[in-house]
């Protein structure tokens, strides 16, 4: 039997609500000592606390210029590198072994390096977040740009289109869902480097808040905290994915979806 | 010159270039941050080729491996029993969506605070962070079988573990693999933090010590190291991968050829 959309929705509700109920009662009933897991309402609690703390906006403040920032940065250099790497197919074969080489490097690894360059500054968490989320696009670019109907790009040369007409007209349109799809993985990936960079090297924002509170015992603020983050992971995943449904209004893929 | 040869020369070509590059602009680097790329090497024998191997290196990879199966155990068996049901996937697909959006980094204080700094608490952060991508590609896997090879089943009478095994695991298994390579990344990541935030030994922790005393050749040789072992492990994981999925990425080659 398929559930209707009013039913999920309420299927979906009582989920979450029994997911609540039970970390309420879990550490109520003494299953696991509550100086670890601290009940649902203490967490609401401290939530609420934190949120009249101008400290705590200042950090979600900070990480989330960190991650617009070099998210930014990354999908632009992405974007422009895949459509040149793209288009030429000799630079293509070329760096290819190049990026499958620097593409699984855990970007972590640059962390030592960041803090011996730039401290806690800004400017370490963009080397970790634009060095994570750069590959994503750039690689997702390049298997779009690589897709294009060349029958298309022949008709496009034979009605007399610029350089920069087959670019606007033949190539971006073939790139985009799949440019799309590499912001969509880049924002995610994007907050997780910035909340690590915080977590480890320090720099201002909401993975310090949680470092900080753990090391003075703050438990259920610490839980507050890592819920805040859950819900700023969400919030990304659901605009990076309205965006996507937004832009790609017109692509079969997006249409049928809505027709199914 | 032969196709073979073009495709070597087309391969190496470029990472030859770059490391060329970086040893000749390094070569009488006076930077204290940016040593010679002769020095970085030089460190990368001694430090990792002696002891450290066996006492920092392979003890981290066993950490990511063993977290890794943990996962890979919960996400398939969860994934399955979720995909399954369409009534326990609405109601648990905002809870799922939630735990999943959590940067999985900041399970790390968490998972202190209940294990301490030893190896149980790497585990469970590898774990607990590749559980998701794991699980929710089962779910779509499982979700999505083929129709057609779901009644012939029914027709042939298969089921219990027999179905499992060659119909629902089997079309859910390149999902599956999707998940797995998703989650190798996430563990990487996983693995150096939780050594970089509270550890006594292991990779991240060494290569931390090395910054924190400014032992710069060492550290890049840290680095290096990492990279390389985030190359193998990928490199690795695409090997296993052709294996156990030859007969899929076969059946594409098929359909591409015949469409």
């Amino acid at each position: 039997m398929r559930p209707g959309r009013r039913q999920r929705w309420w299927l979906g509700a009582s989920g979450l609500l029994g997911f609540l109920l039970l970390l309420e009662l879990v550490p109520r009933a003494g299953l696991v000592p509550d100086r670890y897991l601290p009940p649902t309402s203490r967490i609401a609690g401290a939530l609420a606390d934190e949120l009249g703390e101008p400290a705590f906006w200042r950090a979600l403040g900070d990480t989330l210029q960190g991650w617009a920032v070099g998210l930014a940065l990354a999908v632009g250099a992405g974007v422009g590198l895949g459509l040149l790497v793209g288009s030429v197919p000799a630079l293509r074969a070329a760096t290819s072994s190049t990026i499958e080489f620097l593409r699984p490097i855990p970007s972590v690894a640059l962390i030592p390096l960041a803090v011996l360059l730039f401290g806690t500054d800004l400017r370490s968490k963009l080397l970790l977040v634009v060095y994570a989320s750069f590959w994503q696009v750039l690689v997702q670019v390049v298997a779009g740009v690589r897709d294009v109907d060349p029958v298309a790009m022949d008709t496009a040369h034979s009605y007399g289109l610029g350089r920069w007409g087959r670019i606007r007209h033949v190539v971006w349109p073939t790139a985009l869902p799949y440019a799309m799809t590499g912001f969509r993985l880049a924002a995610a990936v994007a907050l997780i480097l910035a909340i690590t960079a915080e977590l480890i090297i320090g720099s201002p924002g909401l993975g310090r808040e949680i470092a900080v509170a753990q090391t003075s015992g703050a438990v259920p603020a610490m839980y507050a905290l890592v819920v805040v983050a859950g819900l700023l992971g969400v919030a990304v995943n659901l605009a990076a994915r309205a965006l996507e449904r937004r832009l790609l209004a017109w692509h079969p893929s997006a249409r049928r979806e809505v027709g199914a | 010159m032969t196709a073979a040869a073009r495709r070597v020369l087309l391969a190496a070509g470029l990472p030859l270039v770059l490391v060329g590059l970086w040893w000749l602009a390094s070569a009488d680097s006076q930077s204290f941050y940016l040593p010679p790329l002769r020095d970085i090497l030089a460190a990368f024998a001694d430090t990792w080729l002696g002891g450290r191997l066996a006492d920092d290196v392979l003890p981290s990879v066993a950490r990511l491996l063993a977290g890794l199966a943990v996962a890979g155990v919960a996400g398939v068996g969860l994934g399955v029993l979720i995909g399954s049901s369409r009534r326990l996937r609405a109601t648990l697909e905002p809870v799922l969506e939630f735990l999943r959006a959590i940067p999985p980094p900041v399970l790390v204080p968490i998972f202190i605070l209940v294990a301490g700094i030893g190896t149980t608490m790497k585990v469970l952060v590898i774990a607990s962070g590749c559980l998701w991508p794991i699980l929710l590609n089962t779910v779509e896997g499982v979700r999505a079988r083929d129709e057609v090879l779901e009644d012939t089943c029914r027709v042939y009478g298969i089921r219990g573990p027999a179905r499992l095994r060659h119909l629902v695991l089997r079309s859910a298994s390149p999902q599956i693999v999707t998940g797995m390579r998703q989650a190798l990344a996430i563990g990487i990541i996983l693995m150096v933090i939780s050594e970089m935030f509270a550890a006594s030994s292991g990779l991240g922790f060494t290569i931390v010590q090395f910054q924190r005393g400014f032992a710069i050749p060492e550290m890049w040789s840290g680095i290096l190291l990492l990279g390389l072992l985030g190359v193998v492990l990928s490199w690795l994981f695409g090997m296993v991968e052709r294996r156990v999925l030859s007969w899929y990425h076969g059946l594409r080659q098929a359909q591409r050829e015949l469409s």
